[in-house]
């Protein structure tokens, strides 16, 4: 999902989060808040990554959890363990969602012609839910696209993006 | 000074929309052999605004529009015109171009042009067609001079004006003498002053005017140009208009004293009897228009807005200063707080409670609104499918003041209008088939609204031919939806019209009877959380019933607890709770549990397993307590570890951030902040239906 028109030297702004030692990337301005991880109430006959449902200040709020969600292994939750709350829009308006992480990291500041298309990584992987990557040292940041990944619509098994 | 004239586009279109609401109920009420001058003039009162708020605005194509529809009320208004059937067809039509146009700007998109011009020309030969015939037969002469008739011939194209001024019309800055030259601008004048009304010297106010005018403008002049010289006052005044040639056939007629009948014009008549087909046709046409734009718009401006009453406001404004009157009180007591001052404390937190809860309702009460608000397009509805289709149909509306939720309202007209149209439609017969019958000429469909329980139901009843139960059976048969020997009751067989692609009527008409439509009717009602039930006799009618909660925003619950999970049942669905023993229960084919109360076999739903409850501490059935609900007609027993307590909820969607959850109807808050999910008594006992077969 590189933008090939617009002007590559505009800068965002992506908040980094810790899934096992994978770093994964949103779109800071997707970001509504980040809390800390309380219990959740569960709904019922959903799938295992919906953790449940989470009162906002009186809005019911989904929590997914992305490790879960990639089909890695789950982690006891802990004290550090973060939810970021994301405000995503899609078709049938715009969700409120939250994401169960590891820890975030860091903001960082990416220049649009920095992001490198996400690689095809075969059939096995599916990379409709990535903006595309980004090289940072030494290491690789997944960046989400948080409004297709979180799509209440779309809540199924995906598989996980990176083995 | 610029000022964005935008932000009071939203209340034009709403006034307007408004207008044109009052303008056709108007119209329709209209009686053509006993015309009450008010009604006609609420019409034209709403035409008035809307014109003039469309001129205010810029919106030129509204306001001409409007204005010949106006000219053409204000004739009807002065008694100058019959009002007859095909006028009042002619203006419904243009009522709803006018609405069309201001749905097209409202979406900034282009007005079309061409529906505009053609209502415009139906409305401009209304308008000759009686005060003016002559005017267009003149107009006919010019194109034509050989086939004109011989005896206007020597008439020459001109009007003659009375213009009698009210005393005041001078106050409101309003001179004559602009008016005659403006006049005069447009073909040679000849004036008579009238000085009769002119009081004696010493009586004269010098601020008020005495006079009138008579004035001979002659020249090929619209009718309207001239109307608009006078727009400014004819509230101030009293005007007549008439042209040289009609007043040359009244001198023709040579009867004093006896008026030249407009029924007595031959070209008049054929005018009438040619309007109706075209007009209905181009007004229908333009209906299907007007609902796929209201479709866009929906999608397009998410903003609305709602009216309330003053009074309801009052009442609010007041229960706040109750509120804030019990918080200060209350915060005084916080302040210096001992011992002896705890009833002061008890006393001030059950006043506090009992004002949220007031405050609560009429809160809730703004979201109010009597159904009128979707009932109001029927008659119309009714008025132009029956014409199309030939038939004779009375439509009561009962109990139109009964208030439902605004979203309701917003929800239900579109499957209202759906269960209308098919009563309209396939309901009533036609009316040689109903006198063969034995059935009055006129059918009737009654659409009524009223409270019953937690509920609010809408029925439409028709006293139409009815469903034909074995048709339907042999059609759900042919269309593989159901086995050839399904054994079905008769509730069943009229619930198979809900499934998708099913339809009996013979031949398709345009109006319905594509076989889309009631399972989307029904799946709409099910959204807003009601359901739809068919009572119906083959040859007396049918009678379609729609329950839907009486508010979506708050209800009564009871909390049940099932292992760690907290649930809130709806009050109104829970009939008892009772504990059961061994004897009471037994298994049905080894799968299906069910339990005898008081004589009737009763489901039981396990509530851990259904929702994979891992927590549940009974698993035994004599170990909980089993609440024996009824949802949709069903009854069934929910088997649950315990029951908490009662407590209103506010629901909260679970929709809007995430998606519908079967067996939940949404979400609420508890009181120490968590999450409980409301359940959804028909949508428990589908889930449980189909956990059962898939384990088949």
């Amino acid at each position: 999902m590189v933008s090939e028109t617009a002007d590559t030297k505009k800068i965002e702004q992506f908040l980094t989060f810790q899934l096992d030692d994978e770093a994964y990337g949103v779109e800071i301005l997707k970001v509504q808040e980040i809390r800390g991880w309380e219990p959740v109430r569960v709904i019922p006959n959903t799938p295992h990554y919906i953790k449940g449902a989470l009162n906002l200040r009186g809005a019911i709020v989904p929590i997914v959890d992305l490790r879960e969600r990639f089909g890695m292994q789950a982690k006891e939750y802990t004290p550090v363990t973060v939810v970021i709350v994301l405000c995503v829009e899609n078709a049938s308006g715009s969700h409120v969602i939250g994401l169960v992480a590891d820890a975030v990291s860091d903001v960082l500041d990416i220049r649009s012609g920095d992001i490198k298309k996400s690689p095809d990584l075969g059939s096995k992987i599916d990379t409709r839910y990535m903006r595309g990557m980004y090289v940072y040292k030494q290491g690789m940041i997944m960046l989400l696209d948080a409004d297709r990944l979180l799509n209440p619509a779309e809540f199924e098994g995906i598989s996980r993006l990176v083995e | 000074m610029a000022i964005d004239m935008a932000q009071f586009h939203q209340v034009f279109f709403e006034e307007s929309f408004e207008g044109l609401e009052a303008m056709e109920s108007g119209l329709l009420n209209l009686d053509m052999g006993d015309v009450d001058v008010e009604e006609i003039n609420t019409i034209f009162r709403a035409a008035h605004s809307i014109k003039g708020g469309s001129g205010t605005f810029g919106f030129t194509a509204v306001s001409d529009f409007t204005h010949v529809m106006e000219t053409l009320l204000d004739e009807m208004r002065d008694g100058r015109r019959k009002v007859t059937q095909p006028a009042v067809n002619v203006l419904l039509g243009a009522v709803d171009c006018l609405r069309e146009m201001l749905t097209a700007i409202q979406n900034e998109q282009d007005i079309d042009t061409q529906s505009v011009a053609e209502h415009k020309r139906h409305l401009d030969q209304e308008l000759r067609g009686e005060v003016s015939n002559s005017a267009q037969v003149s107009q006919v002469a010019t194109a034509k001079p050989k086939t004109a008739p011989a005896t206007l011939k020597s008439v020459a194209p001109g009007w003659r004006i009375t213009f009698c001024p009210h005393l005041d019309m001078l106050k409101t800055g309003n001179d004559p003498v602009r008016i005659f030259r403006e006049l005069a601008n447009l073909g040679a004048l000849e004036t008579t002053v009238d000085q009769k009304g002119l009081p004696d010297f010493y009586d004269l106010d010098p601020e008020e005017c005495y006079l009138s005018w008579g004035l001979n403008v002659a020249g090929d002049i619209a009718q309207s140009s001239i109307e608009e010289i006078f727009d400014w006052v004819e509230e101030n005044c009293d005007l007549s208009l008439q042209s040289f040639s009609d007043l040359a056939q009244r001198d023709l007629a040579h009867q004093p004293g006896v008026v030249v009948s407009d029924d007595a014009d031959p070209t008049h008549h054929q005018q009438d009897l040619s309007h109706p087909e075209p007009i209905e046709e181009s007004s229908d046409a333009a209906k299907v228009k007007t609902v796929a734009k209201e479709e866009s718009k929906v999608a397009n401006k998410g903003s609305s807005s709602i009216r309330v009453e003053t009074s309801k406001i009052d009442t609010l404004i007041n229960m706040v200063g109750e509120l804030v009157i019990t918080q200060s009180m209350l915060s005084l007591v916080g302040e210096h707080f001992e011992i002896g001052k705890l009833d002061h404390l008890k006393s001030g937190l059950a006043q506090l409670e009992r004002h949220t809860r007031e405050l609560q309702e009429s809160v809730m009460n703004i979201r109010m609104l009597p159904i009128s608000f979707v009932f109001s397009r029927f008659p119309r509805l009714t008025h132009d499918l029956s014409a199309k289709l030939g038939k004779k149909i009375e439509l009561k509306l009962v109990g139109e003041h009964t208030e439902v939720d605004k979203t309701v309202v917003e929800l239900i007209s579109d499957p209202l209008v759906h269960l209308v149209r098919n009563s309209l439609d396939h309901g009533i017969e036609m009316p040689n088939e109903r006198l063969a019958m034995g059935k009055p000429e006129t059918g009737t469909i009654i659409l009524e609204a009223y409270h019953r329980g937690g509920n609010i139901v809408i029925e439409v009843r028709d006293d139409g031919k009815g469903l034909d139960k074995a048709k339907l059976r042999a059609k759900a048969i042919e269309k593989g939806l159901i086995d050839k020997d399904t054994p079905l009751t008769d509730k069943q067989t009229f619930e198979l019209i809900f499934m998708p692609g099913f339809s009996t009527a013979e031949k398709l008409t345009d109006i319905s009877g594509r076989g889309v439509g009631m399972d989307v009717v029904r799946r709409n009602i099910q959204s807003l959380g009601g359901n739809i039930e068919i009572i119906s006799e083959l040859g007396k009618g049918s009678t379609i019933a729609i329950h839907l909660p009486l508010t979506l925003a708050i209800l009564d619950g009871q909390s049940i607890a099932v292992g760690d999970e907290t649930f809130i049942v709806p009050l109104v669905s829970i009939i008892e709770s009772i504990n059961v023993t061994d004897a009471m229960t037994n298994k049905v084919a080894g799968k299906g549990e069910t339990f005898r109360l008081r004589g009737d076999y009763l489901p039981i739903i396990r509530m851990h397993e259904i929702f994979d409850v891992k927590t549940a501490k009974a698993q035994k059935l004599t170990e909980g307590l089993v609440v024996v609900v009824e949802g949709q007609g069903i009854r069934c027993g929910l088997f649950v570890d315990d029951l908490l307590g009662q407590q209103q909820v506010v629901i909260k969607s679970l929709e809007a951030n995430y998606r519908r959850v079967e067996g939940v109807s949404g979400a609420t808050i508890l009181g120490d902040g968590s999450v409980a999910l409301i359940l959804d008594i028909p949508g428990l006992v589908r889930l449980s239906n189909q956990k059962h077969a898939g384990r088949d």
